[in-house]
C-alpha cells in the first residue's frame, strides 16, 4: 500500500498564491493582490493604467436592464452570496445616474405593474424604500370588461384581505431603485458595471480542457499554465472595449433578442402576434385610482394609474391602426382613447335579471367578495397626451432551455408574453428570485455556481410557472381575437363567473398578484 | 452530551491555543504541518516516518497569508499528457447526468447535513459562505472528489484520499481547474496508512465507503484514529433491511441500472445500531443521525428520520480515553 502511492499536491501549492489573488479581491479587478503573492505579479501587466490581466468573476450578468441588476441586487444582499464577484455588461447610459428621480416630472411612458410577489421581493432585497422615495401609484381596484356589453368584473385588494392589488413604477424608477440599492451594498460600483457590449461569449469544452497539453510545455512560468488550466474551464467573454473576461456563471438577462441566448444556441418557440401596442402617457382632471382594462375587437386597451393625474395606455391594436395612431394629433388620439375607454365599439354593461339570479346562487357557495356588488363605472377621461407615443410588435416567445453549463437566462430573455395584464416583468422578477435563491443554496452546499445541476433547479422551479402564465394570457389573447357570436357569448360568460362567483375571483386575483404559482386549484 | 469537553481537559487544550477560538482553533494549533513546511506531500510522507512529532503551528488566524503564500511555483506532478487524458475521464465523474448521477443527486443533501453538524459542533456561523475556513478535514474515499470540492469551497483545508490511483488522477485534475479547489490535498492512500503517519483531522468524512471494506470495526477505529480529540467524524452507508434490498439493490442496480450490478453487496451493508455500536468501541460517540429520501417525482433527495435505506452519521471523537498511540502521544 505504502509504496503504490502516488500523490498530487505539488499543483495545489504551486496554484495557491495566485488562487489568493482572484479569490480575495473584494472588487472583481484582480488589482487587489497583496505583496505577498508574487506568483501574481508578473501577470497583472499595467497598460496605461488599465490592467491587461483579464478580470474573473463568479457571475457575469449580461444586461443591466430591470431583471439583469434585479439579480446582481438580490445576490449582493444575502449573506451566502454577497461575497461573490458580479460584473454587470451594459452600455446603456442610464447605468451612470444614481439619484433619486423628481416626481414633478412628467411620467415615463415605460411603465409596469408591479404585483405584491413582486414588491415583497423587493422589499427583501431592500430596494423598496428606494421606490418609495420616488413616483409610483398602488391601485386597489380593477374593472375589466369587454365591448359586447355582456360583462364585466370588478376587482378589489378586499377581496383577498388585502391593501392594494398592485402598483404602477416606471421602469426607469425601478432600474434606478435596484442600483441604488445594489451601490449601497458595494463600496465601488463603478467596477462591477462594464458600460460596454458584449461581442462574443466562448463556452469551455472538454476538447479544450483536453487541448492544452501543447501550451503547458512550453518553457512558460508555472503561474500561466496554471491560469489557463483555470480559465480552460471558465466561460470568456468579449467585450466591444477589447477587455476579457472570464466567468464561472453567465446570466443572460438581455432581453426578448438575447444574444447570450443566441450565442448558447437555445431554441426557442414562439410566434409574433398580429398585434402592436402603443403606449403613452395622459392627463387627467382628477386622479386615477383604479387599473382599466377594455377587451376591444383589436386588442386590449389598458388605463393604469401612474399618480398625480396622469394615466399609462397600454393599447393592443393591429400593427397598421398602431401607425395611424402614433402619428395623428394629440387632440385626436385623446379622443381615440375616450372613445375607446366609453362607448366605442359597443355599449356599457349593464346589470340583468341573470345577474342578480347569479348573485344569489353563488352567494351561498362562499362568503361574497367585497366587489360583487359593485357596480359598472366609466373610467375617467384623458384631457391630452403628454408623452411621445410609442409602438412595437408583440410576440410570444419562450426559450426551450432556461439554462446550460454556466448559463442562466432570466426575464425576457427566457420569455415573453403579451403585455395585456402586466406580467411579463413580473415574471422576470421571479426569474430573478429564484436564480438568487438557487446560487445562495449552491453556495451553502459548497456547488460551482454555474454548475447545471444546481441550475436546472432554477429551470424545473421557474418554467411550469412561466409556461403556465404564457398560456393563461396568450388563451386571452386568442380569445379575444375572434369576434364570433357564440364565442362572444362564452366570454361574457367568463366574465359573470369571476364577478360573481367569490372563490374563483379571489382565484383570480392572487394569481394575478403573484401569490400563487398556479391559475387553479392552488 | 460527549459533546461538551470536560473542563479540566478544555483548560489543558486551551494553555496552548488562543482562547478566543471554539475547538477548531484548538485542534489545528495542536496539529501537524502548516503547507509552509510542506510543499510536496511525498516529502512530509518521510518526514512522518521518522516518527517525529511535527513542529505545532503558531496560532495564525485561518485567513492569513501563510497559508497561501507557502509552496512557491514548484514543479507540477501533473503531466500535461495524464491531464489530457484523464480530463476525458473526470468529464463522467463530472457529468452529473452520467453514471454516478445518483451521487450528484445525494450531493447537496449529504453536504448540508455536513454543513450544518460542523457549523454547529465547531460554533460556525451557518450564514457565511466559507463556514469551514480553517478546520482539517479529511474526505476517505474521495472517489472523483465531489465531495471533496464543495468542502474545499466551504472553506475547508481539505485531504482527500482513495484506494484507487485512477480516481484520484482524476479529482486532482478536475479540482485543478478551480482556484478555490486546487489547494486540495489529493493522495492515493489509505485510512490505515495515514494513521501509522500520526496525521489528524478537525473533521473525518467518509461517506459511501464502509459498506466496501473488508473490516468494518478496523476501520471505524482508523477513522478515529485520523480524528483529533473532539473532532467531528461523519459516516454514511446503506442499512441492511429489506427495503434497503429492495431499493438500495434490486431497484437501482438491478431496474434503474443507476449503479453496476454488485456494487452492493447485502450482507456487507450495516445498520444504524451496528454504525453506533462501532463508532462507539472507537471512542466516537454519534451524537446525530438522519436518513435520506429519495421522491422520485422530484427527483431529490432530502433528509429524513427515516433511516431505512441510506443514512449519515455525525459523531464526536472522544477525548478522555484515547485509545490509539497517536492520541496518547499528543495528549502526553
Amino acid at each position: 500500500m505504502l509504496s503504490r502511492r502516488r500523490c498530487f499536491t505539488a499543483a495545489a501549492n504551486r496554484i495557491r498564491p495566485l488562487a489568493r489573488a482572484f479569490c480575495d479581491a473584494p472588487a472583481p479587478r484582480a488589482d487587489a493582490a497583496p505583496g505577498g503573492a508574487p506568483g501574481s505579479q508578473d501577470r497583472t501587466q499595467e497598460v496605461g493604467g488599465v490592467k491587461a490581466a483579464p478580470d474573473v468573476l463568479d457571475v457575469a450578468i449580461v444586461g443591466g436592464g430591470m431583471v439583469g441588476l434585479a439579480v446582481a441586487c438580490a445576490l449582493s444582499n444575502m449573506p451566502l452570496t454577497k461575497h461573490l464577484r458580479v460584473a454587470i455588461i451594459d452600455s446603456n447610459p442610464a447605468l451612470k445616474s444614481r439619484n433619486h428621480l423628481t416626481k414633478n416630472s412628467i411620467p415615463d411612458s415605460r411603465v409596469s405593474t408591479v404585483t405584491p410577489a413582486t414588491i415583497s421581493f423587493f422589499k427583501d432585497i431592500g430596494a423598496w424604500e428606494h421606490v418609495q422615495q420616488q413616483r409610483h401609484a398602488f391601485f386597489g381596484k380593477m374593472q375589466v370588461w369587454d365591448y359586447t356589453g355582456l360583462g364585466y368584473t370588478r376587482y378589489n385588494a378586499r377581496d383577498v384581505g388585502k391593501e392594494y392589488l398592485g402598483c404602477v413604477v416606471e421602469n426607469k424608477v425601478l432600474c434606478n431603485s435596484l442600483l441604488l440599492r445594489f451601490q449601497e451594498e458595494l463600496d465601488d460600483i463603478e467596477s462591477v458595471i462594464y458600460p460596454t457590449r458584449l461581442v462574443s461569449l466562448t463556452f469551455p469544452s472538454i476538447s479544450k480542457q483536453a487541448g492544452m497539453k501543447p501550451t503547458s510545455s512550453e518553457p512558460l512560468s508555472a503561474g500561466h499554465a496554471t491560469e489557463e488550466l483555470h480559465r480552460s474551464n471558465l466561460v470568456k467573454l468579449d467585450l466591444s472595449d477589447g477587455r476579457t473576461l472570464y466567468s464561472k456563471l453567465v446570466i443572460g438577462a438581455d432581453g426578448s433578442k438575447s444574444n447570450v441566448r443566441q450565442i448558447a444556441g437555445i431554441k426557442t418557440t414562439g410566434w409574433n402576434y398580429p398585434q402592436s401596442a402603443i403606449i403613452c402617457t395622459v392627463e387627467h382632471v382628477v386622479e386615477n385610482d383604479c387599473a382599466w382594462q377594455r377587451f376591444l375587437p383589436s386588442g386590449p386597451i389598458a388605463l393604469l394609474p401612474i399618480g398625480n393625474n396622469f394615466s399609462n395606455i397600454v393599447w393592443t391594436m393591429s400593427p397598421e391602426e398602431s401607425l395611424r395612431h402614433k402619428s395623428m394629433s394629440p387632440e385626436e388620439f385623446v379622443k381615440s382613447v375616450n372613445h375607446a375607454l366609453d362607448f366605442g365599439y359597443g355599449p356599457h354593461p349593464r346589470s340583468s335579471a341573470l345577474d342578480h339570479y347569479m348573485e344569489k346562487f353563488f352567494s351561498g357557495i362562499g362568503n361574497t367578495a367585497a366587489s360583487t356588488k359593485e357596480c359598472f363605472e366609466v373610467p375617467p377621461k384623458a384631457t391630452g397626451v403628454v408623452s411621445e407615443r410609442m409602438a412595437f410588435p408583440l410576440s410570444l416567445m419562450h426559450s426551450h432551455d432556461y439554462v446550460s453549463k454556466r448559463l442562466a437566462l432570466v426575464g425576457d430573455a427566457a420569455h415573453t408574453v403579451h403585455p395585456l395584464a402586466g406580467q411579463g416583468v413580473n415574471l422576470g422578477f421571479g426569474d430573478a428570485a429564484a436564480l438568487a435563491k438557487v446560487i445562495a443554496e449552491g453556495v451553502s452546499v459548497g456547488s460551482d455556481v454555474g454548475d447545471l445541476t444546481l441550475l436546472q433547479r432554477y429551470e424545473k422551479d421557474r418554467k411550469a410557472a412561466n409556461v403556465a402564465m404564457t398560456a393563461v394570457l396568450d388563451g386571452f389573447q386568442k380569445m379575444y381575437s375572434v369576434d364570433f357570436g357564440p364565442l362572444n357569448v362564452v366570454r361574457a360568460a367568463a366574465f359573470h363567473g369571476a364577478q360573481y362567483i367569490s372563490p374563483l375571483k379571489r382565484n383570480i386575483i392572487s394569481y394575478a398578484m403573484g401569490d400563487t404559482k398556479w391559475p387553479i386549484f392552488s | 452530551m460527549l459533546r461538551r469537553v470536560p473542563p479540566s481537559l478544555r483548560r489543558g487544550l486551551l494553555s496552548s491555543a488562543s482562547t478566543h477560538y471554539g475547538g477548531a482553533q484548538i485542534l489545528n494549533s495542536s496539529h501537524s504541518p502548516s503547507k509552509s513546511l510542506l510543499p510536496q506531500w511525498r516529502r512530509r510522507a518521510s518526514v512522518a516516518s521518522t516518527s517525529a512529532p511535527p513542529p505545532p503551528r503558531p496560532p495564525s488566524p485561518p485567513r492569513g497569508p501563510s497559508r497561501s503564500g507557502g509552496g512557491g511555483p514548484t514543479v507540477s506532478s501533473l503531466n500535461p499528457a495524464e491531464v489530457a487524458k484523464f480530463a476525458a475521464i473526470a468529464e463522467t465523474w463530472w457529468d452529473a447526468s452520467g453514471p454516478f448521477k445518483p451521487l450528484h443527486l445525494m450531493n447537496p443533501t449529504r453536504l448540508s447535513f455536513i454543513r450544518s453538524t460542523l457549523c454547529r459542533h465547531f460554533r460556525r456561523d451557518p450564514y457565511s459562505s466559507k463556514p469551514l475556513e480553517g478546520l482539517k478535514v479529511i474526505d476517505v474515499g474521495c472517489g472523483g472528489g465531489i465531495l471533496s470540492e464543495p468542502l474545499a469551497r466551504m472553506g475547508a483545508t481539505v485531504t482527500a484520499i482513495d484506494a484507487v490511483e485512477k480516481n484520484i488522477k482524476i479529482a486532482s485534475i478536475h479540482a485543478a481547474s478551480d482556484p478555490t479547489t486546487a489547494s486540495i490535498e489529493y493522495c492515493c492512500t489509505t485510512a490505515e496508512a495515514l494513521v501509522k503517519e500520526k496525521r489528524l483531522f478537525d473533521a473525518v468524512i467518509s461517506l459511501e465507503v464502509i459498506e466496501h471494506v473488508a473490516n468494518p470495526l478496523e476501520f471505524c477505529e482508523s477513522l478515529s484514529a485520523l480524528t483529533v480529540p473532539n473532532g467531528a467524524t461523519v459516516v454514511s452507508t446503506i442499512n441492511r433491511s429489506m427495503r434497503a434490498y429492495a431499493t438500495a439493490i434490486v431497484a437501482a442496480e438491478y431496474i434503474l441500472r443507476w449503479l453496476p450490478r454488485g456494487t452492493h453487496e447485502w450482507s456487507k451493508l450495516v445498520t444504524p445500531e451496528e454504525l453506533s455500536l462501532m463508532l462507539q468501541k472507537a471512542s466516537i460517540s454519534v451524537e446525530e443521525m438522519a436518513g435520506f429520501v429519495y421522491n422520485p417525482l422530484s427527483g431529490e433527495w432530502s433528509l429524513s428520520e427515516d433511516t431505512g435505506v441510506n443514512y449519515i452519521a455525525f459523531g464526536i471523537k472522544k477525548n478522555e480515553t484515547p485509545s490509539t498511540d497517536s492520541i496518547k502521544a499528543r495528549l502526553s
